[in-house]
């Protein structure tokens, strides 16, 4: 969608909630140097999120929407849990269906606007929670990786089922007591990152969103690849605060301590080879466009 | 009931769409053509062909832009043959989905992206979907399934039975039963029109029994194969398209509102009574494209045969025996279980004393949607049912009607 879609006719202008006015003059569509840092000056592509106090998933969902290199031509697919609240308030068309299906409604949606639109650009962002994807949803997911499938899986990876009350996910740690696993978990928390590569993703990575110019980086690397090579992989941790004993106040830390060296959430990548040229060529290609709309600005002064 | 549309009139099916006449953007040899004159006015040509040929022919002239596959018995067949098709280069997009749970989910969301689509499934592949079918109804998704119906029941069958059909009716999608092969071929390329008509835009699934339509061949008249229906256009769809194509006034599909308070009560209320509202709106179109919900012969005798699907064309047999015996029998063939032509099936059975609903599945639920409408349902004899694969020969039904009758001893 052209940002031209949603010009307001000027007649009409005064009579527009300053809501959608902000969206068409401060918003991001459009702009390729949009980042993270748009966060708190420009309209964001999020209008306000319904979740606790303090939950990580809030501001993941911020760097995301703020870190998606195409969010005038990106659709997201959702799933049942705490994100499906955050997404009536997001400004990209998006899709909740049914708990655990996400992959299934991407895929069919993916080659859909593939079919309708061959010429251009259309970016599909799957962001559920571990439960959707990983428990009730994997079959789904990993078949979709199989398949080759071209669009991104971004998993809230909160290590329980948030939404229904803290019960036991196939991502929480080992021996972590939760509602059904009342003498703790008894298996290891699923790998899936590594069985995310191995599955067919071109790009893996796994985090917590305590810094946000990686979980951009990410993001942006996963949305790219998914165009060019295919299914991509993103797992964030984003701890539930409220199921795990946390205040407010205290998720930037419990996601500090958990990436600490010799931690689960230490950040890793897997990537094929092709990618890696890929992501560097873009790299280099970032840094002139950077570099040249510095200069720009410089020479507007 | 509901009133007879004219001849005429039909026309108002066919899309305004402006790519009528032009070349189909799949295959060079097809033309966009004005449904009324495919289903009306072209010359058809007869085939013998098995019921999955003839989903693959309907669908051939569907102008479909997805379709996913699973197997699953009986379906199969069909489900490879549209494969074949989008080889060929029928069809914008076909692959396999992993289940059937999964293949409803893509089907989902190829129709999100403004894709017309379809599937094949039947039985236990019905039941293991069916979390699928209210979604596609609440999302107004006008996706085409064809559900060729077996045994869902354990131990494991895969013989025909129509049990799957019951659990359809309620799931917001208009729901048709094909009595035959060339019923199959008509009622899916007109349940795609009337699908997507903007006032309805609901699934349709296009129910036929599994093996006995699915696996044996018929003579259908089959329109020239260059004409294939115009392109489903996915802006006049009374909710938005999920392709970004939108000006971003609402960005969901389905507002997930699920807060204890009455507004969201009531918004969710207002939204099942629309959906099921859109199904009742298909009526003038359904009314019109198949020429009445109903088909009916011989009402003013006081014995009715009434059902659906091959239960139909077996008791069509029927009426023949029994009327060389000097018994004579009407027949009522219901052609659309939902909507359900209430008004219809009241106005063919008013003078009926003996009412006869002959079904293939164990519970007999025609019979008891006929039972919950007419009055003085006393006169509705339940059955004969087969179950479980069998079959149901004319005989049968002759015998129960004549025991019905009082005409044969219980022990013959």
């Amino acid at each position: 969608m052209s940002k031209e879609k949603i010009k307001i006719s000027e007649a009409m202008w005064d009579f527009m909630p300053p809501e959608y006015q902000d969206m068409v003059d401060r918003a991001t569509y459009g702009n390729n140097q949009r980042s993270w840092k748009d966060i708190g000056s420009s309209k964001e592509l999020i209008e306000q999120h319904s979740l606790c106090a303090g939950c990580p998933e809030s501001i993941a969902f911020r760097y995301i929407l703020a870190s998606l290199p195409n969010p005038e031509d990106t659709v997201m697919v959702g799933s049942t849990g705490c994100t499906s609240l955050v997404f009536p308030h997001v400004a990209i068309q998006n899709i909740h269906s049914l708990f655990g299906n996400q992959n299934a409604i991407a895929s069919g949606l993916k080659r859909a606007l593939k079919v309708r639109f061959p010429d251009k650009i259309k970016d599909v962002v799957v962001l559920a929670g571990d439960g959707a994807t990983v428990d009730i949803g994997l079959d789904m997911t990993m078949q979709s990786w199989f398949r080759g499938e071209m669009f991104t899986t971004i998993c809230f990876d909160n290590e329980l089922y948030a939404n229904t009350g803290g019960q036991e996910s196939g991502l929480m740690q080992k021996g972590f007591v939760s509602k059904m696993a009342p003498v703790g978990k008894l298996f290891e928390k699923v790998r899936l990152p590594e069985i995310a590569f191995e599955s067919g993703c071109h790009y893996v990575a796994c985090l917590t969103v305590s810094k946000p110019n990686r979980v951009e980086k990410v993001i942006r690397n996963a949305v790219l690849v998914a165009r060019e090579f295919g299914p991509t992989y993103v797992q964030l941790y984003t701890p539930c605060i409220l199921e795990i004993g946390k205040q407010s106040m205290e998720g930037l830390d419990e996601m500090k301590d958990a990436e600490a060296i010799g931690q689960r959430f230490v950040a890793k990548e897997y990537m094929t080879d092709n990618v890696k040229a890929f992501l560097k060529e873009q790299d280099a290609k970032d840094k002139a466009a950077k570099k040249a709309a510095k200069a720009a600005a410089a020479a507007a002064k | 009931m509901n009133k007879k549309v004219d001849f005429e009139n039909r026309r108002i099916l066919g899309s305004k769409h402006l790519k009528i006449g032009e070349t189909s953007r799949y295959h060079k040899d097809q033309v966009y053509t004005d449904p009324h004159e495919i289903f009306f006015e072209a010359e058809t040509k007869p085939s013998f062909v098995t019921g999955s040929e003839v989903i693959r022919d309907a669908l051939k002239r569907a102008s479909l832009d997805c379709f996913v596959a699973y197997p699953i018995t009986p379906q199969s067949e069909a489900a490879a043959l549209v494969g074949e098709l989008f080889a060929e280069g029928y069809l914008g997009e076909y692959f396999r989905g992993e289940s059937e749970f999964a293949v409803m989910g893509q089907c989902a969301g190829a129709s999100f992206g403004g894709a017309r689509t379809s599937t094949t499934t039947a039985g236990p592949g019905t039941m293991r979907a069916m979390e699928n079918f209210p979604m596609w109804a609440g999302s107004r998704l006008p996706i085409q399934i064809t559900v060729t119906c077996r045994g869902i029941n354990s131990p494991l069958s895969i013989q025909p039975d129509t049990l799957e059909i019951y659990y359809l009716l309620e799931t917001g999608m208009m729901v048709w039963h094909a009595e035959s092969a060339q019923d199959l071929f008509d009622f899916i390329l007109k349940g795609i029109i009337v699908a997507e008509q903007p006032d309805v835009h609901v699934p349709i699934a296009v129910c036929c029994d599994g093996f006995f339509v699915t696996h044996t061949k018929d003579t259908v008249n089959l329109p020239p194969e260059h004409m294939v229906l115009p392109p489903y256009d996915p802006y006049r769809s009374p909710v938005p398209c999920m392709d970004m194509e939108c000006p971003p006034v609402r960005m969901m599909r389905d507002p997930f509102i699920m807060k204890s308070n009455y507004i969201h009560y009531a918004t969710h209320a207002s939204w099942q009574q629309e959906v099921h509202a859109a199904v009742d709106r298909s009526r003038k179109h359904a009314n019109a494209i198949l020429d009445g919900l109903i088909e009916t012969e011989n009402l003013d005798c006081e014995i009715l045969l009434v059902s659906s699907g091959t239960a139909v064309s077996q008791g069509r047999e029927a009426i023949r025996l029994l009327g060389k015996e000097g018994i004579d029998v009407g027949l009522v063939k219901i052609k659309t279980l939902r909507p359900f032509p209430k008004e219809e099936v009241l106005e063919a059975t008013k003078n009926a004393k003996h009412i006869i609903v002959p079904e293939f599945n164990v519970t007999g639920w025609m019979a008891r949607e006929i039972k919950s409408i007419i009055p003085n349902n006393e006169r509705v004899m339940e059955g004969p049912h087969v179950c479980g694969g069998m079959t149901m020969p004319s005989e049968v039904i002759v015998e129960e009607i004549k025991k019905h009758l009082g005409l044969a001893k219980k022990s013959d």
